[in-house]
């Protein structure tokens, strides 16, 4: 790849946080680094996944509200996280998350643990855990 | 406090931190350098190990293995500590700043606040440095940003201590000697040794340029063997650990075309320069490779098929092997 071959295809993937530092020749033949925004082929597998994603999260915001599955199972697959996962970042037992994933568990759940969950999942103590569509 | 230190960005983290950190210590070596004795090239197709339920096609080797064989070839003694305690682990980081030393820890990057969104997953073998604490906020060297970033106590406690597979545990490291003289001729050849050992000469048909022919091979059955939506996700993994942020381009392949561009005046050997003219070719048709998957991906045409990528890989995996035979050769005959 040349230095001028480096592609600059923004999909506002990396939302100008930073960019993605590229190797290619320069004039001189030699090695050299380029900063890019994206790459089209990288920006399609990477929107592919994100999709998938966000297509299961559709299913399971469905799930919960049929009552199948409570709030923190939307939470916790929101944050790709799974049982044990997110036992281990909210300090509580991998039982107790198996309880409170489900509807039943769920209304049972003490203040205590509340905060608990809330803190790992990074959402502010004041917002209601059962909100699960903002 | 604020340590002294010169933030530079790099395409791969491992790469970046040891460059870096050496950098501080005034031992300029580039990324490529670094990657290129850390033997940081690779390639492995490995069905049986499932990244998010699709096969594992892996670019690099193992994470940490570059980190330990650059800093081993090149003689430099690094200090490890882990951490069970959450609280002692950033009490020790604290106590290094205040010594001004600058501290390597290994993160997780889904709670990583300053990376963009869509790169987030739980990918717990991030390296970033600190550098110092500033109004509560660590001052944070991470080699795939293009500037320094910020990090609060709670949000860095919370990434050195991410949870999943390989969970950090709050590791962190620093350098703890250097060696009076850098052989760098020495290191550049036992890099060169490992990479050469690990594409061609290892047993087994999934690691190295086999491997690639593996994967050629697995790709002409993926639209027989699965639904069109399933095989394109298959494809699509293959492309994202290649393109992953921080390759450098082509799965470190044109990274590893500087490094044998730049060893060839270090070891002064200018036959390097042809064999890094090959590989940037081959890094290329990787490059082929991502546009026609994206392609099939995205169903933009009928023209691109599984077959004819299939073809492509094969391709590679011969162009490949003749790059690493040929640096046999090149390092057989090789004497100082």
């Amino acid at each position: 790849m040349k230095k001028n071959q480096v592609p600059q295809d923004d999909a506002n993937l990396l939302q100008g946080k930073s960019r993605d530092l590229q190797y290619a020749i320069g004039e001189d033949g030699k090695y050299t680094t380029v900063k890019s925004v994206g790459w089209e082929p990288k920006n399609v597998v990477l929107q592919q996944t994100w999709q998938d994603i966000n297509d299961d999260l559709q299913k399971i915001k469905e799930l919960v509200k049929d009552e199948k599955y409570s709030p923190l199972y939307y939470h916790m697959k929101k944050h790709l996280l799974n049982k044990r996962m997110l036992a281990k970042y909210a300090g509580v037992s991998v039982f107790k998350v198996w309880f409170h994933i489900k509807p039943k568990g769920f209304s049972k759940l003490s203040n205590k643990d509340k905060e608990k969950y809330k803190k790992a999942l990074n959402i502010p103590q004041e917002k209601d855990l059962s909100d699960i569509d903002s | 406090m604020k340590i002294d230190f010169e933030h530079k960005m790099s395409a791969h983290c491992e790469n970046g931190v040891i460059m870096n950190l050496l950098r501080h210590h005034g031992i300029n070596l580039t990324e490529a350098m670094v990657f290129g004795i850390g033997s940081g090239i690779y390639f492995s197709h490995i069905p049986i190990i499932k990244l998010n339920g699709l096969p594992l096609t892996s670019f690099r080797p193992w994470p940490g293995a570059v980190f330990k064989r650059a800093t081993k070839a090149l003689g430099i003694e690094i200090e490890v500590k882990k951490f069970r305690d959450q609280t002692k682990a950033m009490q020790a980081l604290d106590d290094n700043l205040k010594k001004e030393i600058p501290t390597g820890m290994v993160v997780g990057v889904f709670y990583l606040d300053y990376f963009p969104d869509a790169y987030r997953f739980h990918f717990n073998a991030h390296n970033i440095i600190a550098t110092g604490k500033e109004n509560g906020k660590y001052l944070i060297s991470d080699p795939v940003m293009e500037n320094m970033e910020t990090l609060s106590y709670d949000s860095l406690k919370k990434v050195r201590f991410a949870q999943g597979m390989q969970a950090p545990k709050g590791k962190m490291y620093y350098i703890k000697s250097l060696p009076e003289k850098i052989d760098l001729e020495n290191a550049i050849i036992k890099g060169m040794k490992r990479t050469i050992r690990e594409m061609v000469v290892l047993p087994g048909p999934v690691i190295g340029a086999r491997g690639i022919k593996y994967l050629s091979k697995k790709v002409r059955k993926y639209p027989k063997k699965y639904s069109p939506a399933v095989a394109s996700k298959h494809l699509g993994q293959v492309v994202r650990m290649q393109e992953e942020i921080g390759t450098g381009g082509a799965g470190f392949r044109f990274l590893f075309a500087a490094f044998l561009q730049e060893a060839a005046d270090v070891i002064k050997v200018p036959e390097l320069n042809d064999l890094s003219q090959k590989m940037t070719n081959v890094g290329d048709m990787w490059r082929e490779f991502a546009v026609n998957a994206g392609r099939i991906i995205k169903k933009r045409n009928e023209i691109e098929t599984y077959d004819n990528i299939s073809d492509l890989l094969l391709n590679i995996s011969d162009k490949e092997k003749e790059v690493y035979i040929e640096l046999k050769d090149i390092v057989n005959n090789y004497s100082k």
